[in-house]
């Protein structure tokens, strides 16, 4: 999964080459119903970036919990592997689930140095005077 | 001295796999070639599953076997005897396939055949319960066994497993009579995460089960060639 990160991560990098951002913050959304450990992602992630162009870039998890929708009467509902998964209003089986599924980079804090800073895109160039 | 920046990506942690594995999909459509992705605890049964469903559907279609395991080719070469191009994955200290794994197989089989002239992929997965549910590998089907010596409340600890699937084969039914173990219960906590999964008992040391087992992958493979665009997940 770490690596899954980093290759997600690389992308996003050449997007902006030939510049190379200084990662602050990566933010991810995770949901409780996925095969990812969100402390041990965390821990991972720090040492497979040291010494990387990430080298320093904290890792912030956000966990989504897993919400069900009871298809019978559309209540949400909290799953409960304790019981079964099955909503409580119904007693239905956990046929739609509405979030929890969560493995999103969510944003990226970055920066450049001044200097490297594009010009800002949104703005049209001045006029030249000579014309 | 640096202007801070954020970019709301919204952006699949697992893009960089999707991606790869729309690639290999795209293959197999083109190929008209359906593929199956295997999936279980190590010992639930995967191949011996295979060794039995092979055998028997020979005769009726063209098969491969992409053959995950971590370190051996063990798997690989009980596959090989039943007379099936088996292609082995050795992923290392990896637990599961990716999609990568998956297209270097898929060149190394192109070196022994074209696989427009098989009709069916089976991927075997390496033995876990956990990673190998999130990592797409281009399949069209999820296929996860769960054997009745691993007890009913797998399903219930391992939901992501069970609810991604396809299709659920409990196996080893023919241990039932020995083992405190209430095949019903396990039915029951699969249907639970996943009310739209085919399920199956199969014991593939007397063969019961398989004739419906191999009914519903007749069943796929028949709306996967009449309209292979609509079988996507």
């Amino acid at each position: 999964m770490t690596r899954c990160l980093l290759l997600s991560m690389d992308e996003w990098r050449r997007q902006h080459s030939p510049l190379v951002p200084k990662v602050e913050r990566v933010h991810l959304q995770v949901g409780t119903f996925t095969c990812v450990e969100p402390d041990q992602l965390v821990v991972t992630w720090g040492d497979a970036v040291r010494g990387s162009w990430l080298d320093g870039a904290e890792l912030v998890i956000e966990s989504v919990l897993l919400v069900g929708r009871c298809v019978p009467c559309q209540a949400t509902y909290r799953p409960d592997p304790s019981c079964g998964f099955r909503s409580p209003c119904c007693d239905h089986p956990m046929e739609e689930i509405v979030s929890g599924r969560e493995l999103r980079i969510r944003s990226v804090a970055y920066a450049f140095a001044d200097q490297a800073v594009p010009a800002p895109a949104a703005h049209p160039p001045a006029p030249c005077p000579a014309a | 001295m640096h202007m801070p920046l954020e970019d709301n990506l919204g952006l699949n942690l697992l893009a960089a796999n999707q991606h790869r594995a729309d690639h290999n999909r795209a293959h197999f459509d083109a190929w008209k070639l359906l593929c199956l992705n295997v999936m279980s605890s190590p010992g639930a049964g995967k191949t011996s599953l295979l060794e039995r469903s092979l055998a028997a559907l020979a005769s009726r279609w063209s098969m491969a076997v992409l053959e995950g395991d971590m370190t051996t080719l063990l798997d690989a070469e009980r596959l090989e005897a039943v007379g099936i191009p088996v292609v082995p994955i050795t992923t290392g200290r990896a637990c599961h396939l990716d999609a990568a794994m998956v297209s270097g197989g898929l060149k190394l089989l192109q070196q022994r055949l074209d696989p427009a002239d098989l009709d069916v992929l089976w991927v075997e997965n390496v033995g876990n319960l956990v990673c190998p549910a999130e990592f797409a590998i281009g399949e069209h089907r999820k296929v996860a066994l769960l054997s009745v010596t691993e007890g009913d409340d797998k399903p219930l600890k391992y939901p992501v497993m069970f609810r991604e699937a396809d299709c659920v084969l409990i196996t080893k039914v023919d241990l039932l009579p020995h083992l405190p173990v209430d095949v019903e219960r396990i039915e029951v906590h699969i249907r639970q995460v996943n009310p739209a999964a085919a399920v199956f008992r199969l014991s593939a040391t007397s063969g019961e089960g398989f004739e419906a087992w191999h009914g519903w992958l007749a069943d796929q493979l028949t709306a996967f060639r009449s309209a292979p665009a609509l079988v996507h997940a």
